[in-house]
């Protein structure tokens, strides 16, 4: 369970240019829930993430998991818990490296990283069987650098990678957005998946309103640092695209 | 041009020269690799290394003119080398100061620190015991064989560290370093301190680079203050013939082309000093280093429209 508790945020804090964006911000997601937050540029969805992750720091509040407060850890400690996939790519794997080395990289998440052998020779078979349920045909180049491959490619080699270890949080930050139509499906696909298979908490931003109504079990709307529209269960299974895009321009009105 | 300058020489003298190139090749080479991890693997330009190359010498010269082993000796000079590397990085990740300023800040304060070590500005060491004149190695080498020693014992020194080097970069540790240059959020991402894996990497290179001044120091039997100066030119021109010369030749490790590179980089200077004056040396260095990274740029972007 992950619980923000009157969070305060602002950007530029003491100049002209003073953002509050967070004021008193509390949200709670239960254990296995998939959260998807939608909302204009500048609502806070990707700083909602970052706070979450301790890529950013809050001003006050409290973030909390499964009842322990982490607000003041560091942000690789945060992601011993987490698997983080980014809009960019390239962000999620190395390009350097082969397919089977950021493979075996993402396998070691949480063992340390000693004077071991960098790849186990024996999971050689495991990796290829999991690249081969992604239907890329990537088990035929597991040697192949990262760098060498598609945005797409990268992208759903960067979601399994982030998987690949034993976390309780997945956390898309519109990690579909640079993809084109069929890779996005194709990776939202594994994500829906890997979510339920892995019994997994997560929290997916997006923009693309169609994912957020057909995946996760909660759809968040967000605006200027406020939830304006929290559905969940059934109210979220009643949700239409057109109810969702009217709350759209309810709220640009606002501006 | 170069048929010519070996044309122009004797037979014994070619020898000798060779040697001198093979060997001075070699010792930096040890150096080319600290500055490969540093340049190429963290993307990090470390300028510590004009300052902890003179430190291992400095420290070597100083040990071994009070009698102490020589192996101790280096051992001791890599562990400095490592110090100053992980001031360096902690430097620039606690204190956040820009990676080149940090290394500018060591290399500063380390040309004090080598000149207190040494007592003076320069510290001959002729009539000691070093790692290529010991009584071990005078009672196990043939006499034939004696003036190739110190080519031979800094080949095994080179090579060793090449091969440490491959070692851990095949660890996971290694393998995390190597991603911390290509991309640190996924260092994050991992739940490791991509902090800590910069000031690591820094460590190594810097041992490294305090292992080839103590060799170096061996094989000269001096110390300077100012023979740390373009240390960092020299170590990139290797890495950068190194690894855009032998990028084709897949059979050969980057290490590997690495320590080519140095021994080459250290023939075409060779040759060019021949043909001028020594109050030039730095000039032509300069030059050679700009034809290098010309050439280097050259092949990529062929490569790219390839």
């Amino acid at each position: 369970m992950l619980e923000l508790k009157g969070i305060q945020k602002a950007y530029n804090p003491g100049t002209v240019n003073e953002m509050r964006l967070f004021q008193d911000f509390s949200l709670t997601i239960g254990k296995g829930g998939f959260v998807s937050v939608i909302g204009s540029n500048g609502s806070g969805k990707t700083s909602l993430l970052n706070m979450i992750c301790g890529s950013i720091d809050v001003d006050q509040g409290q973030i909390l998991v499964n009842g322990v407060d982490i607000t003041k850890k560091r942000d690789y400690i945060r992601h011993r818990n987490v698997g983080r996939v980014f809009q960019d790519p390239s962000r999620g794997t190395c390009p350097s490296m082969t397919i089977l080395e950021n493979m075996s990289i993402a396998d070691n998440k949480g063992k340390g990283y000693g004077l071991g052998r960098g790849t186990d020779k024996k999971k050689l078979t495991k990796y290829r069987e999991l690249l081969r349920g992604l239907n890329l045909g990537l088990e035929d180049q597991i040697h192949t650098r990262v760098g060498a491959l598609s945005g797409g490619q990268r992208q759903t080699l960067a979601l399994l990678m982030a998987a690949m270890s034993p976390i309780e949080f997945l956390i898309l930050d519109e990690h579909t957005a640079a993809l084109d139509p069929q890779t996005a499906d194709l990776v939202m696909e594994l994500t829906g998946r890997i979510v339920k298979e892995k019994n997994l908490t997560a929290i997916m931003v997006t923009h693309n309103l169609r994912y957020a109504l057909e995946y996760g079990d909660r759809l968040l709307m967000m605006h200027r640092g406020r939830v304006v529209l929290d559905e969940s269960g059934a109210g979220k299974a009643a949700l239409k695209l057109e109810d969702v895009l009217a709350r759209f321009n309810e709220i640009r009105q606002d501006y | 041009m170069c048929l010519s300058f070996f044309i122009d020489m004797e037979r014994g003298s070619i020898v000798t020269l060779i040697l001198s190139v093979f060997e001075q090749g070699m010792v930096y080479a040890i150096m080319a690799l600290g500055i490969y991890i540093t340049y190429k693997i963290l993307d990090f330009p470390d300028l510590t290394v004009d300052g902890s190359f003179p430190m291992g010498a400095a420290i070597t010269a100083v040990l071994i003119s009070r009698d102490i082993n020589p192996l101790l000796t280096i051992l001791i000079s890599c562990l400095a080398g490592a110090l100053a590397g992980a001031l360096t990085g902690l430097i620039h990740v606690k204190l956040k100061v820009r990676d080149l300023l940090s290394g500018i800040i060591m290399m500063t304060a380390l040309y004090t620190v080598n000149l207190r070590v040494a007592g003076k500005a320069n510290l001959p060491i002729y009539n000691k015991e070093t790692i290529f004149d010991n009584g071990l190695v005078a009672a196990l080498v043939p006499e034939q064989w004696y003036p190739y020693r110190t080519a031979v014992l800094i080949l095994l020194f080179t090579l060793a560290a090449k091969y440490l080097l491959d070692w851990y970069l095949g660890t996971k540790s290694g393998y995390l370093l190597r991603a911390a240059g290509d991309n640190d959020t996924i260092v994050t991402s991992m739940g490791v301190d991509q902090g800590l894996v910069k000031i690591a990497g820094l460590s190594i290179a810097n041992a490294l680079v305090a292992l080839s001044g103590s060799m170096f120091a061996q094989q000269q039997r001096f110390f300077d203050v100012s023979m740390g100066t373009g240390t960092m030119v020299i170590g990139l021109a290797s890495v950068i013939i190194g690894t855009s010369l032998f990028q084709k030749a897949t059979f050969l490790r980057v290490t590997s082309g690495v320590v080519l590179g140095s021994v080459l980089y250290k023939a075409c200077v060779a040759i060019a000093i021949r043909y001028m004056k020594s109050v030039d040396l730095k000039l032509v260095t300069a030059l050679l280093f700009l034809i290098i990274l010309v050439l280097g740029r050259e092949r990529k972007r062929r490569n790219k429209n390839a």
